[in-house]
């Protein structure tokens, strides 16, 4: 499918910050393939965690305002941080199943919002909808047999009931997305388990306790690089590699990139703005040895 | 421990608090440990998921509430999604964090967090724990 309409887009403010490599390949996968991601205007931030607590609104008035800036826009909003992700669509869930709760917020907000919004995330709309055969078609630098893991973690996948986004104890999206790009995923464990997510925050040993597996799991399925679509996994995992290299003698320090970075360069992206000089397990050798970055 | 079943009606008032906040029925939990053995987390946790619940059933809510475990939970919902009995318990861990700050302020202060790790951390960390540590 191309020439398809500029398609609203939710960067989110990691992606404006920390993060920017990722919005920036996004964007550049989105282009290359024909269907360019147009920033909603005037965006707020979503909170970044969905709460809880049955009558803490006051959480949902972020995103819901996200929602209704959205609909102005459109009937889809394409997101790629997983937990803006989860955060936007979990709130679009609930506005559109409980009339009482979406009535009260939409007072809070002073707006109107009728649901009728898709909130997707872009790995869904490349998988389903622009096709990995048109991927494997615009492909400029073929990922050749790259042995990569693809994470998935938990924003993505959980609740399933409300994300709706892949099965949730054995996700294939971004696996096959990576295949057609040709690259050779690797099957390892824990690839929908939590990387620890913002434990960090309070606790560098239960962030730690949470990565160390995951990473162990990938380092052992000898995978050469590690894909996610979560700014916090990417840290997290990218992150936690210098203290698990110091404790386990076996461990083989991984690259994590964003997947949209990886194909980006496979569609011929020449990586400006992708930031790989700030991810703490350098991937620019990698990226070089397989021809994806000049150097 | 003594352990007096009260006839319903005569529920402890924080029990009912946390089933209120949460939107659970905290007596279905049928103690399979299903979720501490899939917790992520568990192996730096005081109790065990399972035992926090545990707990909140016999109205022993304040102990709930001096547990390390309430503050571990990454509220990344593998228990939620494999629990057999459907407790969401990450709901659960939600209302007794809530529950604790209402009564002691903020968890972890905002302005005690360092400046480089503030400048490391992605944006979203620092919003989510946020929303988890404070109040
Ligand atoms: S999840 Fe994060 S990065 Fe995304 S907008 Fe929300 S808070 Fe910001
Ligand atoms: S894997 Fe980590 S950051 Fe990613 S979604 Fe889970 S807890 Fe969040
Ligand atoms: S998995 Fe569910 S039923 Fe089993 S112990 Fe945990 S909360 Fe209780
Ligand atoms: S939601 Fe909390 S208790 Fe449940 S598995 Fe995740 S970290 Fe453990």
């Amino acid at each position: 499918m191309q020439n398809m309409e500029a398609l609203p887009y939710f960067p989110g403010c990691t992606l404006k910050q920390r993060a920017a490599g990722f919005d920036r390949s996004a964007r550049d996968v989105f282009s290359a393939l024909g269907s360019p991601l147009a920033e909603l205007p005037g965006w707020n931030c979503c909170g970044a965690t969905f709460p809880l607590t049955v009558e803490n609104l006051l959480d949902l008035t972020g995103p819901a305002r996200i929602l209704v800036s959205a609909r102005a826009e459109g009937t889809r909003l394409a997101v790629a941080c997983a937990a803006c992700y989860n955060v936007l669509r979990r709130t679009n869930h609930l506005l559109r199943t409980d009339a009482e709760k979406r009535e009260k917020v939409c007072l809070f907000i002073e707006s109107e919002y009728d649901g009728d919004l898709e909130v997707v995330h872009i790995l869904e709309l490349l998988h389903r909808e622009i096709g990995c055969g048109h991927v494997r078609q615009a492909l400029r630098r073929p990922l050749e047999g790259l042995r990569v893991a693809a994470y998935y973690g938990c924003l993505l996948l959980r609740p399933a009931a409300e994300v709706g986004f892949d099965d949730p104890e054995s996700p294939v999206l971004l696996d096959e997305l990576l295949a057609a790009a040709g690259a050779a995923p690797v099957s390892y464990p824990h690839r929908g388990e939590c990387c620890g997510g913002y434990l960090a925050v309070r606790s560098e040993e239960a962030a730690l306790e949470a990565s160390k597996r995951v990473l162990m799991a990938i380092s052992a399925a000898g995978a050469e690089v590690v894909v996610t679509s979560c700014p916090l996994c990417q840290y997290n995992l990218d992150r936690r590699q210098a203290a698990i290299a110091r404790q386990e003698a076996g461990f083989r320090p991984v690259p994590v990139l964003y997947f949209t970075q990886l194909l980006g360069l496979a569609l011929g992206a020449d990586g400006a703005g992708y930031r790989l000089d700030e991810h703490h397990v350098d991937p620019r050798p990698l990226l070089k040895e397989r021809g994806l970055v000049e150097g | 421990m003594k352990v007096t079943l009260l006839p319903e009606g005569l529920r402890p008032a924080l029990q009912q608090r946390v089933e209120e906040a949460s939107g659970q029925n905290v007596l279905a939990c049928y103690q399979c440990g299903k979720c501490s053995a899939g917790c992520p987390v568990a192996g730096v946790m005081d109790l065990l998921p399972n035992q926090v619940i545990r707990l909140v059933q016999l109205g022993l809510v304040e102990e709930a509430l001096t547990s390390q475990t309430i503050w571990y939970c990454a509220a990344c919902l593998t228990c939620a999604a494999r629990c057999p009995k459907g407790v969401d318990l990450p709901r659960v861990m939600e209302a007794l964090r809530e529950l604790a700050m209402e009564r002691s302020g903020d968890h972890l202060p905002p302005d005690r967090l360092p400046a480089e790790a503030l400048a490391e951390w992605p944006q979203q960390a620092v919003i989510g724990g946020f929303r988890k540590y404070t109040w």
